[in-house]
């Protein structure tokens, strides 16, 4: 057995055994909604319709219903892009590379944060498809067999590497979250007491009975694809980074990009997940589970992700001014200063110094201050995202070509879309599949429970009080 | 053709008191068909006499498997079924090949590996392997023999070792097999 010091903070409050894990985590899959999740669910769905209508009209008509010009022709499609690729990068960090680390405080969050990256990919892939202008020839970025006498893709170009790397990573999160399912959904068929959920949790479960031998095969399985996408995750947002990276245009020519958009990745994405999370606990009575103890470790890498992008941005205007070229550092001078320096200082603002709030630990261990700051950091990395490619676009080589993007109602109507999109995704999930995983807590709590680790009523009940006044 | 079998099943009620029986109990000559767990449990593979999973092999063959189609792809396309000129750099560019033989390499072993690994335990759509007692999935831990292979033994005795072991309750079970 597992021995964990004294001295760390249990994850797993209330006085729990295991079988209050199944009913606390299974009680939302069986009953019937709540009126928040109905309230909810209904909101998303409204607006993923007026975003479907959107989309369709972007569809027919083109993207000339976007603000788009000559001189910009990437604004918000590929700014939703990056940013929604970069949300998911973190539920792909929680449960992979925490688990090679053997974090124990990733088995309260990793079922919820890969569900997240899985929506997440897919409301970036979204923009990709509508980005092409004509959806339906979307099959030409892959290498097919055609009528042209086999005229193949381009593999030098970022921009095909994009297409294998998303997919290769929507693919791979959605069988490693899967397999992670299995035998909670089979907990959830043991309990059913009805026939239709018995048989629907029944197929999903794929028979699993928790036999020794499979949990030793499904170990195996779960520590490769923890190894594999540890660098696929890496791969992704750095041949994102590509795409900007491997052009000659003057901001995006950089070979930092790398490293600083998977550090800005993950600083987005533990962001997102905190929002999500800290609704969860709250609106399913999570609190035992997502405890402070969780939330603090997470504020802790948004702070050191947070401070790796401020050095990225010092470090990119210093290189600009460094490396003597006119047009470099005129590009940067423009962010700073031009017609965009609204966006470039809200991404500071919230990026680089809204972060470092989390030194102190009362901001850290405040569920109030971690909920406005996660928004707040989301806001500062679409702003990043923007400024990066509106803003080295938007004044080039020559001034008569100068230009000024401004949004249309279907830039904003097709960015709502994925909201709709994502949250609806979310909230079915939350609803019908369990949110936490209820295997790995189980297999945690005699390490790390508050009862069994000695913590109990006296200790880390008056740390946190708000599973005081929960529980009493 | 199908028969019912009966089974003994010994319930636990602590992983630890398990791994701890399961040595017991083999040391003292019985045989274990299977053990049921709502989780993981670190040991029981050697308490059991397990094999190690040899999935990982399985996951390097066909992440090799990936990385051999991604560069016969990208050499074979761009190298010599079509040689395109772009900026008058070489066909075969092989740093620019690195991403996509890598995600393919990725992409296979995970495929691969999962799917042996559904194959393997006969888990999939549709599948449905015995449960023993549904508790295992809650937070019950199950030992279950076959009285057949354990005739050294009468039931009672089975029943008595299993209850010193530390097992909460011994049950009979009765399963139709499907031959």
């Amino acid at each position: 057995m597992n021995v964990t010091s004294s001295v760390r903070e249990p994850l797993i409050n209330g006085g729990k055994t295991w079988a209050d894990i199944t009913n606390d985590i299974c009680r939302q899959v069986e009953g019937k909604p709540s009126k928040s999740w109905i309230i909810a669910f209904t909101i998303s769905v409204l607006l993923l319709g007026v975003g479907v209508c959107c989309v369709m009209y972007t569809w027919f008509v083109g993207i000339g219903v976007w603000g788009l010009n000559k001189t910009v022709g990437w604004a918000w499609d590929i700014t939703n892009f990056v940013w929604w690729v970069g949300i998911g990068h973190a539920g792909t960090l929680i449960s992979a590379i925490l688990l090679l680390f053997r974090q124990k405080w990733r088995t309260s969050i990793n079922r919820a944060a890969e569900a997240m990256t899985i929506f997440a990919v897919l409301c970036a892939a979204s923009f990709i498809l509508l980005h092409m202008g004509r959806p339906w020839l979307g099959h030409w970025a892959l290498p097919l067999g055609n009528t042209y006498g086999s005229l193949w893709v381009n593999f030098n170009s970022p921009l095909v590497w994009d297409v294998f790397a998303i997919s290769t990573y929507l693919t791979v999160s959605v069988v490693f979250w899967y397999i992670g399912l299995i035998p909670d959904l089979a907990t959830i068929r043991d309990r059913a007491t009805n026939k239709i959920s018995r048989l629907i949790y029944g197929i999903m479960s794929f028979g699993w009975n928790g036999s020794a031998k499979d949990w030793s095969r499904f170990e195996a399985v779960s520590l490769v694809l923890a190894g594999l996408s540890t660098p696929l995750v890496l791969s992704v947002h750095t041949i994102v980074s590509m795409d900007f990276a491997t052009s000659v245009i003057p901001g995006w020519h950089t070979t930092i990009f790398p490293p600083y958009f998977v550090a800005g990745a993950i600083f987005s994405g533990f962001a997102m997940v905190l929002t999500l999370m800290l609704i969860t606990r709250k609106v399913f009575n999570m609190e035992d589970y997502i405890t402070l103890a969780h939330i603090e470790s997470m504020n802790k890498v948004i702070t050191l992700t947070g401070s790796i992008v401020g050095v990225a941005y010092i470090t990119e205007f210093f290189i600009a001014w460094y490396s003597g070229v006119e047009y470099e550092g005129y590009a940067f001078i423009n962010r700073a200063t031009g017609p965009y320096w609204w966006s470039y200082w809200a991404m500071m603002a919230c990026n680089v110094i809204s972060p470092q709030l989390f030194w102190f630990r009362s901001v850290r261990r405040s569920i109030l201050a971690t909920f406005v700051l996660s928004i707040v950091v989301n806001v500062g990395m679409w702003f990043e995202r923007f400024v990066i490619i509106v803003t080295s676009l938007h004044r080039d080589y020559i001034p008569s070509s100068w230009a000024y993007f401004s949004p249309t109602w279907f830039d904003i109507g097709d960015y709502a879309n994925s909201f709709g999109l994502f949250f609806t995704l979310f909230l079915l999930f939350s609803k019908f599949l369990p949110v936490i995983n209820m295997a790995e807590v189980k297999a945690i709590l005699k390490s790390s429970g508050d009862v069994q680790t000695g913590h109990g009523k006296t200790g880390s009940a008056v740390s946190d009080k708000e599973s005081v006044t929960h529980h009493s | 053709m199908s028969e019912v079998k009966s089974y003994l099943v010994g319930v636990f009620d602590d992983d630890d008191v398990l791994l701890n029986a399961i040595k017991s109990l083999r040391e003292q000559g019985l045989k274990i068909v299977e053990a049921f767990t709502p989780f993981p449990i670190h040991g029981i593979d050697g308490a059991l006499g397990l094999k190690r999973s040899r999935l990982p092999q399985a996951a390097f063959m066909f992440g090799a498997t990936g990385l051999t189609c991604g560069l016969t792809l990208q050499i074979s396309t761009l190298g010599f079924d079509w040689p395109m000129n772009i900026g008058g750099k070489p066909h075969l560019a092989f740093p620019a090949f690195i991403p996509v033989s890598f995600e393919l390499t990725v992409l296979f072993a995970a495929l691969g590996m999962v799917g042996t690994f559904l194959l393997a335990s006969g888990l999939g759509p549709g599948s449905q392997k015995t449960v023993f007692d549904p508790r295992s999935s809650d937070d019950k831990f199950i030992l279950v023999f076959d009285p057949a292979k354990n005739d050294k033994f009468s039931l009672e005795e089975i029943t008595s070792m299993l209850k010193s072991a530390g097992a909460s309750e011994v049950n009979i079970k009765d399963i139709v097999e499907k031959h």
